[in-house]
């Protein structure tokens, strides 16, 4: 175990240069390589936030789009049906002929009722028969999932616009399971307005005034407390709008947002505005009315204005949410975690002293208890914290404070390897006459147990790799890569700092 | 070497283990674990103010009707942490008890941290945390069971929960914090223990081989002793290191080591104590590793 030949010794110290050259480049300014050791949110402050959609009425809305082409469906084709209910998310009918009714739903062939969706061998609809021939349309499962999917996909990109229109630096966006977006801020100290803005679907509509309770118009209350009925008829919806700026309307200094419409949007309100001069119209944002100004003359250039006692910040973040588009439904933050900065200095801070000091004290142990081995022992530790970082580097990993309590407790746990092989060729060299010899069985002697005693935790760490979140997998990944450069220093680094010791002095060698 | 005579102790060892594991059982049963909002829900806030104390704190959010509204000093003069009890998926209570604290008491308020754990959320973390050690504990013992024989695999899960549920029942007896980082501890505590566990072991399957005379409690002492030293130093180093992390490593970092450090005890304690006496109990002997000779890859 002592003999390295040369080309060996070669490889062993090429890859220990190679990565090494790697731990060097979170030190330097310019680089040639662009990679360092990110900082995980608790070191370098920031906000972690993960947004959960529900798309319970998104499903509502859409089966309610449904009611009209299955009526249209069995009338089309002379099937009579009773007492047709809207039941949240199903929909229930009482039909004559069932068997008609299925070879019609579940047809292939230029079904616009129930698409058949290729890719999950399934089709969009569902229904199940209760009793006689009352039956229960809904959702197949991977009808749910469709639509989930792509709401979810949808959600992501519109709050990918909304966080890069706010301008937070480096902000990473990524979906999480079937339900989930994470979002996070880097230096965020607050996150209250992003909330705010991820919060409102912004849902936008005008719509026109009616006069009294009439048909097809429901009651809405605006934001000064005017109770008015608007007619449930959309005029013109926020899709159409290609941009939204804040603006202070001249007349009274108040802050306002001045929109454009695109070509088709333009067209249907010239059309509305001109039909309805004198009337009001409702400008409605989630529900509730923004403002209801009167309309005084057709506007057909495609440009209008919202005011609604807005101040500017209010202004400003309406015509963010207006450019950015509506989210298809509500987001929900169900896990938020901020720190700020002035924490995150305080843990790297005391992160760093610990594992100095940590260090140091293993250091000294170890000189004392074996002297020249130790400071073999001490040498392999160092190139051992340096792989590590140079590993974490060239993965781009993120540093958390948990994964520096990760590195101080491979420190801890690195130099067993070493004094698992020491303690072996002591042992060796009571009943071996050549200390060479001694030292050669007593690695290799000592090698499963090394092995056996590493992979052990390298388990652990793998399977919190796993199931660990945020901080607590930054410490997997310090432990789990602490434990594969242990290895190696111990087992080649160390070995042949001893083989030299050992081979060029082997006289007079105490460990 | 020493020369140490650890099996006649086994048996009190084996007693004093079995009276704490059962307290331990007791305690994590009838007094329960006290889940940080990781676990339970919740809202957690950490501020620095310097001219204000627990109970004006606790004072200015009483007429909020949050519920339970637990307030501390955290660490330095200044900081206090308080912790705020699940309230349903609210978006905007945060900047409400921050807006609440901030008109109320008379001095600038750092907020350093603020963490809001929803329902859903915090039982997904409990499961996957449960999950984890329940998955780690039986990815050991198919280790074991591959390297070693069965005999080894059952004295190890045995040792691994002991540790695990004698730590746990420590952190119930003194009400300490669980949440993410606790089960991060848990499980470096079982892959350390393991760790413990192994060399000894692999020690115990030479001497078996190479000494068919001796009983295997004899073995057992033996191999113990032959392993001692190392035992020791890699305790007392990775105690250097986890001692450095628990006074210096900040206030956020102290439960993490607090439990690894306990848990270095227990998993040193039970390796010798609890994973050895158990293969005594199984009569391991040579014949034992003869058997499935053809299985070890040495």
């Amino acid at each position: 175990m002592l003999n390295f030949s040369k080309i060996n010794v070669l490889i062993i110290y090429i890859i220990f240069l190679f990565i090494s050259f790697f731990s060097i480049l979170n030190f330097q300014e310019n680089k040639i390589i662009d990679k360092k050791v990110n900082l995980g949110l608790d070191l370098q402050g920031g906000s972690y936030l993960l947004l959960e959609i529900n798309s319970d009425n998104l499903v509502e809305e859409k089966i309610q789009s449904k009611v009209i082409p299955i009526k249209k469906l069995l009338k089309d084709n002379g099937l009579s049906y009773q007492n047709f209910k809207i039941n949240n998310q199903n929909l229930n009918l009482i039909i004559n002929d069932v068997e008609k009714f299925e070879l019609l739903f579940f047809s292939k062939k230029d079904n616009v009722v129930n698409p058949y969706l290729d890719n999950y061998r399934s089709f969009e609809l569902d229904y199940k028969k209760n009793n006689n021939n009352e039956i229960e349309i809904s959702f197949s499962k991977f009808g749910l999932l469709t639509i989930n999917n792509s709401a979810l996909k949808q959600s992501i990109e519109i709050v990918r616009r909304r966080i890069d229109d706010v301008g937070t630096k480096e902000p990473t966006i990524l979906q999480r399971g079937e339900k989930r977006i994470l979002v996070e801020l880097p230096g965020l100290k607050d996150p209250e307005r992003i909330k705010s803005l991820l919060g409102q679907t912004a849902k936008l509509n005008f719509r026109l005034v009616s006069e009294n309770d009439e048909f097809g118009s429901e009651e809405l209350i605006s934001e000064n407390g005017e109770k008015l009925f608007v007619s449930k008829r959309i005029v013109m919806s926020g899709e159409n709008l290609i941009d939204a700026q804040p603006s202070i309307q001249n007349q009274n200094n108040e802050p306002t947002v001045s929109f454009t419409l695109d070509r088709l949007g333009a067209q249907k309100f010239g059309r509305a505005t001109t039909d309805n001069v004198g009337k009001r119209l409702a400008i409605v944002l989630d529900g509730e009315i923004v403002s209801a100004p009167n309309i005084n003359e057709p506007i057909t250039s495609g440009n209008g204005m919202i005011s609604g006692n807005f101040t500017f910040q209010e202004a400003t973040d309406l015509a963010l949410l207006l450019r950015s588009g509506a989210l298809p439904t509500p987001l929900l933050v169900v896990e938020e975690r901020t720190v700020g900065p002035d924490l995150g200095e305080d843990s790297i801070k005391s992160g760093i002293t610990s594992l100095i000091i940590g260090f140091v004290l293993v250091i000294l142990f170890m000189f004392f208890k074996y002297r020249i081995f130790g400071l073999i022992a001490n040498t392999a530790l160092i190139a051992n914290l340096i792989m590590l970082v140079g590993i974490l580097t060239i993965l781009e990993a993120t540093l958390t404070l948990p994964g520096i309590a990760g590195i101080i407790l491979t420190v801890g746990m690195a130099v067993d390897a070493n004094v698992l092989i020491f303690e072996r060729i002591r042992e060796e060299l009571k009943t071996e006459k050549s200390i060479i010899h001694a030292f050669d069985s007593g690695y290799a002697r000592a090698k499963i147990t090394v092995l056996d005693a590493n992979i052990t935790t390298l388990i652990a760490a793998a399977i919190l790799f796993a199931f660990g979140s945020g901080p607590v997998k930054g410490f997997a990944i310090t432990l789990g890569i602490g434990i594969v450069t242990t290895l190696f220093t111990a087992y080649f680094l160390a070995r042949h700092l001893t083989s030299l010791v050992v081979l060029n002095n082997n006289k007079e060698i105490k460990i | 070497m020493t020369n140490y005579n650890f099996s006649s102790k086994f048996k009190p060892a084996n007693i004093l283990s079995i009276i704490v594991f059962i307290l331990s059982v007791i305690f994590i049963a009838f007094k329960g674990l006290n889940y940080g909002i990781d676990f339970k829900g919740g809202t957690l806030i950490e501020i620095r103010s310097i001219n204000t104390d627990v109970s004006s704190i606790r004072n200015s959010l009483n007429d909020m009707n949050l519920g339970d509204v637990n307030v501390k000093k955290f660490g330095k003069e200044g900081d206090f942490l308080i912790k705020v009890e699940e309230q349903g998926d609210n978006n905007n209570l945060i900047p409400k008890i921050k807006q609440k604290l901030s008109d109320s008491l008379n001095s600038e308020i750092n907020f350093r941290r603020v963490e809001n754990v929803g329902p859903k959320v915090s039982a997904e973390l409990l499961q996957s945390g449960i999950i984890a050690i329940t998955l780690s504990l039986a990815a050991m013992l198919f280790y074991i069971w591959v390297r070693f024989e069965w005999q080894f695999s059952v004295g190890a899960i045995v040792a691994l929960f002991h540790d695990v549920v004698i730590t746990l029942g420590v952190f119930s007896l003194l009400s300490l914090e669980i949440n993410l980082s606790i089960i991060a501890a848990v499980l470096t505590i079982v892959g350390y223990s393991m760790n413990d566990t192994v060399v000894i072991y692999d020690r115990v399957r030479e001497n078996l081989g190479k000494y068919h005379k001796l009983e295997i409690a004899n073995i057992a002492n033996l191999s113990i002793n032959e392993t001692l030293a190392r035992t020791i130093i890699t305790s007392v180093t990775t105690l250097l290191a986890l001692f450095s992390i628990f006074i210096l490593g900040g206030e956020i970092l102290r439960g993490f080591s607090f439990a690894m450090i306990l848990g270095v005890f227990i998993g040193t304690y039970s390796s010798i104590f609890v994973a050895s006496p158990i293969l005594k109990f199984f009569k391991v002997s040579y014949k034992t590793l003869e058997k499935e000779e053809e299985k070890i890859v040495p």
